[in-house]
């Protein structure tokens, strides 16, 4: 049997009452991925829904002000509800569909996911309740309204630190209350198996289709591929497909938060130690009893305590490198990009924005960074107003 | 190594109650696990405080949560075994979420445990499939590992029955912990599927928490756990919960007796 495991990390960590839950879920999984008709009405809702293929634009003015490296940006944040998120949704929801299932519950963090399982959930007829830390839904109450319009019903989540670890939490023991009628709509690379292979091949098309892009523009695979990470599913969406590519350098960006020296960051890889929770042994932001860290990010979409398994094994085997950005970094680059190339993006996406800014000045004029824009930052302005001290809410 | 925990299932259907450690104060959880033994309570549930109990209502979610306040820390567990086991031999287990015994690490968690005279462990996040890298080291250090199966297990039950040891916890319903008005007979069916494939002991918990319930649970199964109950009772009466606490578990044994 497959149990899921990237090196040592992933496995299945979960509750005996969901075991049942998730061992159908790998067998319908197993089955519709490689089902034709499956692989085309997904392929028919990315098309003719989300809008792909997203673009792959040239940061002309952005790599002229750096003056180094060509800096290309993957419009995920383009997408049919303005992120990455709608891939993953798309296909959960479309097996759930077929696996019978009437209802979809999800956790969500800056809300994006959670928007985008309320969309998807309309679409193709769903039930659908979004599980949202209480603090995150006043940092994102634009996206709460979003989703009570597309018909979700929001639950508020006021245990523990009350942001997206919780909101897992929470989503986890609706599951375990209600299960035969219901999929959890994962929203990361995370989780039991089979979540993180799942999502993973959910997302990869976005580096498929770069490197079709590239190749396009540039006759040759990219040096760089640079994304954010929280959980991490779009920074594993982009590299999937370039990890047997050796000359390709993969960097995740976790969130720094006020810096990696202080307790107010979310950055797993560059503080975190081995554990095992919610589902999976990877690394997490953990005291020495093993008690989860309470961790922070001005962005609440990386605002989580763990990495997806696949992410820590990159790591482990040092495929792919990863580096903290501060709130203060993240924001400039915001800001910067925002005035350079006319593109608000989202503050997860910043994340990757901001460690371009540091690299691409230091490397040759031949040399190609893709940063994957995982969505649109629209969402974030009035935080980002607030940050630079202005007295701006929704 | 002597075997308590088969011990607790000779006097007729077992009462297992629970509570959680440090909850309000580590004395305080000394003393009323001594009451709780002195009341007839045949093995006791020791819940470890852990910051993000998935497995847990809000009863119980809300103890761990002053436990981790009030400071706790894993290696109080210890020293609360070792002080109690000068005065008791029931069989004491501990619940606990895998991480604080990973993080541990595994090894030295298990030595201590066993040291200090624990006798089995239950953790809720690690299924039968992913129970080989603990229960080797359980079984080096003495220490049993007990096994879970929910009303959603179905023909897993067979499987996980059959290598179960100690004592099988048997979840009467869907859903977290918290107390139920009604506990079907789903449970019943799940427990005579074990039975038939193991000679471990039964003992049905989540959502139990009248005399009624226990009494109708002990006409099928070897024992009957309650956590939230007492836990609740705990927090309305914080250090004056000895009395109440003792005169709820003195109700429960009665009942299935």
């Amino acid at each position: 049997m497959d149990t899921g495991r990237f090196g040592t990390y992933g496995g299945r960590y979960i509750p005996e009452t969901l075991m049942s839950a998730v061992l159908e879920l790998e067998e319908a999984y197993n089955h519709y991925k490689d089902d034709p008709e499956f692989i085309q009405e997904l392929k028919d809702l990315y098309i003719n829904y989300a809008g792909r293929p997203s673009l792959l634009t040239y940061a002309k003015n952005f790599t002229e002000e750096l003056g180094g490296a060509k800096i290309y940006l993957k419009r995920e944040d383009l997408n049919h509800t303005g992120s990455h998120k709608i891939n993953n949704v798309l296909g959960q929801c479309l097996l759930a569909k077929k696996m019978g299932k009437t209802r979809v519950i999800a956790e969500t963090g800056a809300g994006q996911h959670g928007v985008a399982t309320a969309t998807v959930a309309a679409l193709l007829g769903l039930e659908c309740e979004v599980f949202m830390g209480k603090v995150d839904c006043e940092r994102q109450a634009l996206n709460v309204y979003r989703m009570k319009l597309l018909g979700a019903s929001v639950h508020p989540v006021t245990s523990g630190t009350q942001t997206l670890k919780d909101a897992v939490n929470e989503t986890m023991r609706e599951w375990t209350k209600r299960v035969s009628d219901t999929h959890y709509v994962l929203g990361s690379v995370m989780g039991p198996h089979p979540f993180p292979t799942m999502v993973r091949d959910f997302q990869k098309i976005i580096g498929e289709e770069v490197r079709t892009q590239i190749i396009k523009a540039e006759g040759r695979l990219p040096d760089y591929l640079i994304a954010c990470v929280g959980g991490g599913s779009n920074a594993m969406g982009l590299f999937y497909d370039f990890i047997k590519e050796p000359s390709v350098k993969l960097i995740g960006c976790e969130a720094a938060g006020l810096g990696i020296d202080t307790p107010q960051h979310a950055a797993t890889l560059a503080k975190g130690s081995e554990g095992v929770f919610h589902g999976m042994k990877s690394i997490f932001c953990q005291n020495e009893d093993g008690q989860i860290d309470e961790v922070y990010s001005i962005s609440a979409g990386l605002d989580y305590p763990g990495i997806g398994p696949e992410h820590a094994n990159l790591a482990a085997i040092g495929r792919a490198q990863y580096v903290p950005i501060t709130d203060a970094e993240a924001v400039e680059a915001f800001t910067r990009l925002s005035r350079s190339e006319g593109i608000i993006c989202a503050i997860e996406s910043a994340h990757a924005v901001a460690y371009a800014e540091k690299l691409a000045p230091t490397l040759g004029k031949d040399k190609i960074i893709v940063i994957n824009l995982s969505g649109r930052g629209d969402k974030d302005v009035a935080a980002i107003a607030r940050y630079q001290g202005e007295d701006l809410y929704e | 190594m002597s075997d308590r925990i088969s011990q607790a299932f000779k006097n007729g259907t077992a009462f297992i109650p629970f509570l959680t450690c440090s909850d309000p104060d580590i004395a305080l959880t000394e003393e009323l696990v001594l009451a709780m033994a002195d009341s007839g309570a045949d093995l006791i549930e020791l819940g470890l405080p852990f910051s993000d109990p998935i497995a847990e209502g809000p009863v119980i979610q809300e103890a761990d949560e002053r436990a981790l306040k009030a400071g706790f820390k894993v290696d109080q567990l210890f020293t609360l075994v070792s002080k109690l086991r000068k005065h008791i031999q029931i069989p004491l287990v501990c619940m606990t979420y895998l991480n604080p015994v990973y993080k541990n690490p595994v090894d030295h968690f298990l030595v201590q445990a066993s040291q200090a005279g624990l006798d089995g462990l239950i953790i809720p996040d690690l299924p039968y499939e992913e129970q080989a890298e603990i229960k080797e080291p359980c079984q080096k250090h003495g220490i049993k590992l007990i096994s879970m199966i929910a009303p959603t297990s179905h023909q897993r039950i067979i499987e996980v029955a059959s290598h179960s040891e100690g004592f099988l916890y048997c979840v009467s319903s869907l859903g977290v912990t918290g107390m139920r008005s009604n506990i079907t007979d789903q449970a019943k069916d799940m427990v005579m599927l074990a039975k038939a494939n193991t000679t471990t002991p039964c003992a049905v918990g989540f959502g139990v928490h009248t005399p009624e319930q226990a009494n109708r649970i002990a006409q099928y199964a070897d024992g009957v756990i309650v956590g939230s109950a007492i836990v609740n009772l705990i927090a309305q009466h914080g250090r004056n919960s000895v009395e109440p606490v003792s005169q709820y578990v003195r109700s429960m044994k009665q009942a299935i007796v």
